[in-house]
């Protein structure tokens, strides 16, 4: 494999890091209106993530960074090309950041509820824009022979686009409240059992026909066997949250997320950025990339501290590995 | 129309609106982050409830700024490419490496440290917990590090070669990014200014409650901290700001000569270096100046006979080399920013000096006044920060990268000045909703003082008792 083609999954690597990490933060504030009966609840509710949410985040900081410098043209013809809607997910990123810290700086119920609702927003928008943004991707779009993106921010929503947003969106709300099952008791984990089954039905179709649609109309060797990886560990999933097997329905729902990223990638492969146009403007590995130079550096930092990162991360959710429950939080420190 | 519809000047306004606003954030961050890891050290060491409490509380401060830092901070990783396409495509290959670096090595670090940090209390032993504070702080300036390298490739770009055929710079030489003279000053000088912020904060955070003759016990050190801590790092940040001065004359002479208004090269006693000068407002022509001579000669090269190249002298020069334009930044900004840079941050140093003096050998000024002044001033460092960066940001216009691309052909081509307009807006309206709520917030929390600790066992005044660990939620 060649250096190119070699960050090409490094940074497939990193988006599945990701959609699997941060996709259960979105959906876990996703799930507030639903699971979350009154404040102690979404205090709980809040704290399954909030020792870890930051560090999920900086997954799309490192996957952003990576594709900067390891294929700038594609940074640059995704990042200018898609500005309104990237617009639309760094606000939501910014509200939904900073309502966990300032969330509990007051004790009013009306302080409080104004930042669940930012939370919950601030979740659903980049769940739903992220997927609208990858299909869009792999669908291909409009590009000039500079490699500009030359479509408006209404052409990213078509119809293939917006079921891949409404698949993404799904996806993370079943991992969030698989995840909230799996950390928390008594009945809040009930509760989102409950939910899970239903949200799992739900998912299962409209994924299905994401991924039916993905495989005929982009499909690759290789996607449609990630598509199908995917699918039955979707199916698995839910069946494991049906029986109550929490560990293994979670476990599932990120084999699920990281098969569908993977099958969006190797659909892609060899482009980064197909042009609908004419294929001759397509963006591809080896006309995007980085001088072999510029990838020799950076292969042999990301060798070294990729695993660092890993083993330090792994660490802290083992740390937290405990479930939380009401009593915690009546118990501890404000 | 036109004009207000431009997407140059647009994503220029939005970029400096943008970034200065992160960086309101960072440089607490980086000073806190050390602040805190000190006192936790000192706590772990000594066990004196004092320094818990006060990492309780200035860590509560830290979190609330933190916060702001890294939601602002996703913005800046973005806009690159969002406004500034062609530049990421033209310097991506070189410029993008120490991104990644940062996010990589600095990012991860703080992220994942923080959220130990915050919640591990009760679930790391006391050493093992300290561990995970430094570790912050260790990220927040590693990541520094690493923009600032970025940057300094902006100001003056090294270890790169041109791709004609791909029209674009490409990366040889990633010991020569990372160890840009421009870097290795700046670097210094930003770290130590960021530690005249958070001395700022300190000690206005201390005096409000001296004023009030309360929390004495713990605010009386903070405030001993705060000022040496101005003090010490002011020093640093005037001679590493000598250094840099040195670099920049010899990288980018043209942003000395704007930094000085100066439009004929001139020697010795002539370069001198004005300390106000009152001119026609475009100005070209000086009506009256107070003037030091033979400073400029000085800052510039270290001797006192030097020549310092002029305005005009280097706009011929560049006209020569680069092709017809013009190469001078706007002069009013960078004179004035760079005399207030220095002016705001020494006048900060000087109240810390006068603090220190006042407060010597265990005494306490009585006199409101002079807490009050300590608590007005505080914005000063930071306010000096800002213009600083305006100044070596707006100084190396018309270029992008110094000698390489200039700032208007960098723009995204595809992106329309709408788009731009309503993304300046909906940035204004939340950066500045935002903004207040912060700021209550660091307020309220400031002004409640630190809290007591409870400890184990029914004698509070026992010395030998420890404190009650209890878990933090949210
Ligand atoms: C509290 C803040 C503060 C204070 C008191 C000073 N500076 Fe500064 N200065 C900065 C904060 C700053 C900064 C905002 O952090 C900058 C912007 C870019 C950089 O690297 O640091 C800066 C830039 C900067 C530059 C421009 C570098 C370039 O564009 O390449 C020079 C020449 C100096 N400084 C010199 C000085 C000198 C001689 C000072 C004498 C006391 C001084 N600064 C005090
Ligand atoms: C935190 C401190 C910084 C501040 C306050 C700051 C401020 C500014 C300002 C005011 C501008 C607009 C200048 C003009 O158009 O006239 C600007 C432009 C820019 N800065 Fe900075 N800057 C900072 C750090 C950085 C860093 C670290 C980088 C790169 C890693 C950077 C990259 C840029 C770019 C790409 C532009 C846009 C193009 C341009 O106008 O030159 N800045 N910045
Ligand atoms: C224009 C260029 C800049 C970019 C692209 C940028 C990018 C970022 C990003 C993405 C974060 C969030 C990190 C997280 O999620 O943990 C962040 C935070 C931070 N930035 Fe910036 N930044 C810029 C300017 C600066 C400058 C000039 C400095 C320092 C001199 C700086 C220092 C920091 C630090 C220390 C943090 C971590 C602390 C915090 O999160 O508040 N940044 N920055």
């Amino acid at each position: 494999m060649d250096l190119p083609t070699l960050w090409f999954w490094i940074v497939a690597a990193l988006f599945v890091g990701y959609f699997v990490l941060d996709g259960f933060d979105f959906g876990v504030g996703m799930s507030l209106p639903f699971l979350g009966k009154d404040d102690t609840d979404r205090r709980v509710l809040i704290n399954t993530i909030g020792p870890v949410w930051d560090l999920n985040e900086t997954w799309v900081i490192v996957a952003g960074a990576a594709i900067f410098a390891a294929f700038p043209e594609w940074y640059a013809t995704l990042f200018s090309g898609f500005y309104l809607a990237l617009l639309l997910i760094l606000l939501a990123l910014i509200i939904r950041g900073v309502s966990f810290e300032y969330r509990h700086q007051r004790p009013e119920l009306a302080w409080k509820r104004r930042f669940d609702l930012m939370i919950t927003v601030g979740s659903a928008v980049p769940a739903f824009l992220w997927g609208v943004a990858f299909a869009n991707i792999v669908q291909g779009v409009p590009l000039d022979a500079d490699h500009n993106f030359t479509g408006t921010f209404f052409s990213l929503l078509n119809p293939y686009a917006l079921l891949g947003g409404l698949t993404t969106l799904l996806l993370f709300f079943t991992h969030g409240v698989y995840f909230v099952a799996l950390k928390t008791d008594g009945e809040i984990r009930a509760r989102a059992r409950r939910l899970g089954v239903r949200a799992s039905i739900l998912t299962i179709m409209v994924a299905a026909g994401f991924l039916a649609w993905t495989v005929l109309a982009f499909g690759t060797l290789l996607g449609t066997a990630f598509a199908a990886v995917a699918a039955v560990a979707l199916i698995g999933s839910a069946i494991a949250n049906g029986r109550g097997r929490e560990g293994t329905a979670f476990a599932l729902m990120a084999v699920t997320i990281a098969a569908a990223v993977l099958a969006l990638f190797s659909s892609l492969f060899p482009a980064v950025m197909p042009a609908s146009n004419d294929v001759a403007n397509s963006l591809t590995i080896a006309n995007a990339s980085s001088s072999t130079y510029t990838l020799t550096i950076m292969s042999w930092t990301a060798l070294i501290f990729l695993p660092l990162v890993l083993a330090y991360q792994a660490w802290t959710y083992w740390t937290f590995r405990k479930r939380i429950t009401r009593a915690h939080i009546d118990a501890a420190a404000h | 129309m036109e004009d207000l519809l431009d997407p140059l000047a647009l994503s220029r306004w939005q970029f400096g609106l943008t970034t200065i606003y992160h960086f309101l954030f960072v440089p607490i961050t980086i000073g806190m982050a050390s602040v805190v890891a000190v006192y936790q050290t000192m706590w772990v060491r000594t066990g004196k409830i004092v320094y818990l409490q006060l990492v309780h509380f200035l860590g509560k401060i830290f979190l609330i700024n933190f916060a702001m830092g890294v939601v602002t901070g996703i913005v800046q990783e973005f806009q690159f490419g969002m406004n500034w396409s062609n530049y990421s495509r033209f310097v991506g290959d070189v410029f993008g490496a120490p991104l990644a670096l940062e996010g990589l090595l600095a990012f991860f670090l703080e992220a994942t440290f923080i959220g130990l940090w915050i919640f591990g209390w009760d679930k790391l032993p006391p050493k093992l917990h300290l561990v995970t504070i430094w570790a912050v702080a260790v990220g927040t300036i590693l990541s520094a590090y690493f923009i600032i390298a970025a940057n300094a490739f902006m100001q003056n770009p090294v270890g790169y070669t041109i791709n004609e055929a791909k029209g674009r710079a490409e990366l040889v030489d990633i010991g020569a990014v990372l160890t840009n003279p421009v870097a290795l000053a700046a670097f210094p000088h930003t770290i130590l200014a960021a530690f005249m912020v958070t001395a700022g904060v300190m000690i206005a955070v201390a005096a409000w409650h001296l004023k009030r003759n309360q929390n004495i016990e713990t605010m009386r050190p903070t405030l001993k901290f705060g000022l040496w801590l101005m003090v010490g790092a002011f020093a640093g940040t005037a001679l590493s700001g000598d250094q840099l001065s040195l670099v920049m004359v010899d990288t980018q002479p043209m942003k000395m000569a704007a930094a000085e208004a100066m439009y004929n090269t001139s020697t010795g006693a002539d370069a001198s270096f004005s300390i106000f000068t009152l001119g026609t407002p475009d100005g070209v022509h000086e009506l009256f100046s107070i003037r030091i001579p033979y400073l400029l000669s000085f800052l510039s090269t270290h001797t006192f006979d030097g020549t310092v190249e002029g305005i005009n002298d280097l706009q011929a020069q560049y006209v020569q080399l680069y092709g017809p334009g013009d190469y001078t930044p706007v002069i009013w900004v960078t004179y004035w920013a760079f005399r207030w840079m220095i002016g705001l941050g020494a006048a900060h140093a000087l109240v810390a000096v006068v603090g220190l003096w006042l407060t010597r050998k265990g005494r306490t000024p009585t006199a409101k006044w002079v807490w009050t002044i300590a608590i007005w001033a505080s914005p000063m460092s930071l306010l000096a920060m800002s213009v600083g960066w305006v100044f070596t940001e707006m100084g190396r216009q018309p270029w992008i990268v110094f000698s390489l691309m200039k700032t208007s052909d960098a723009v995204s081509p595809n992106v329309s000045g709408l788009e731009v307009l309503i993304s300046i807006i909906a940035f204004t309206i939340v950066y500045g909703i935002l903004a207040v709520v912060e700021f209550r917030l660091i307020l309220k929390t400031a002004q409640k003082g630190p809290e007591p600790i409870e400890l184990e066992g029914d004698d509070p005044e026992d010395p030998a008792a420890k404190p009650i660990v209890r878990a933090t939620v949210y």
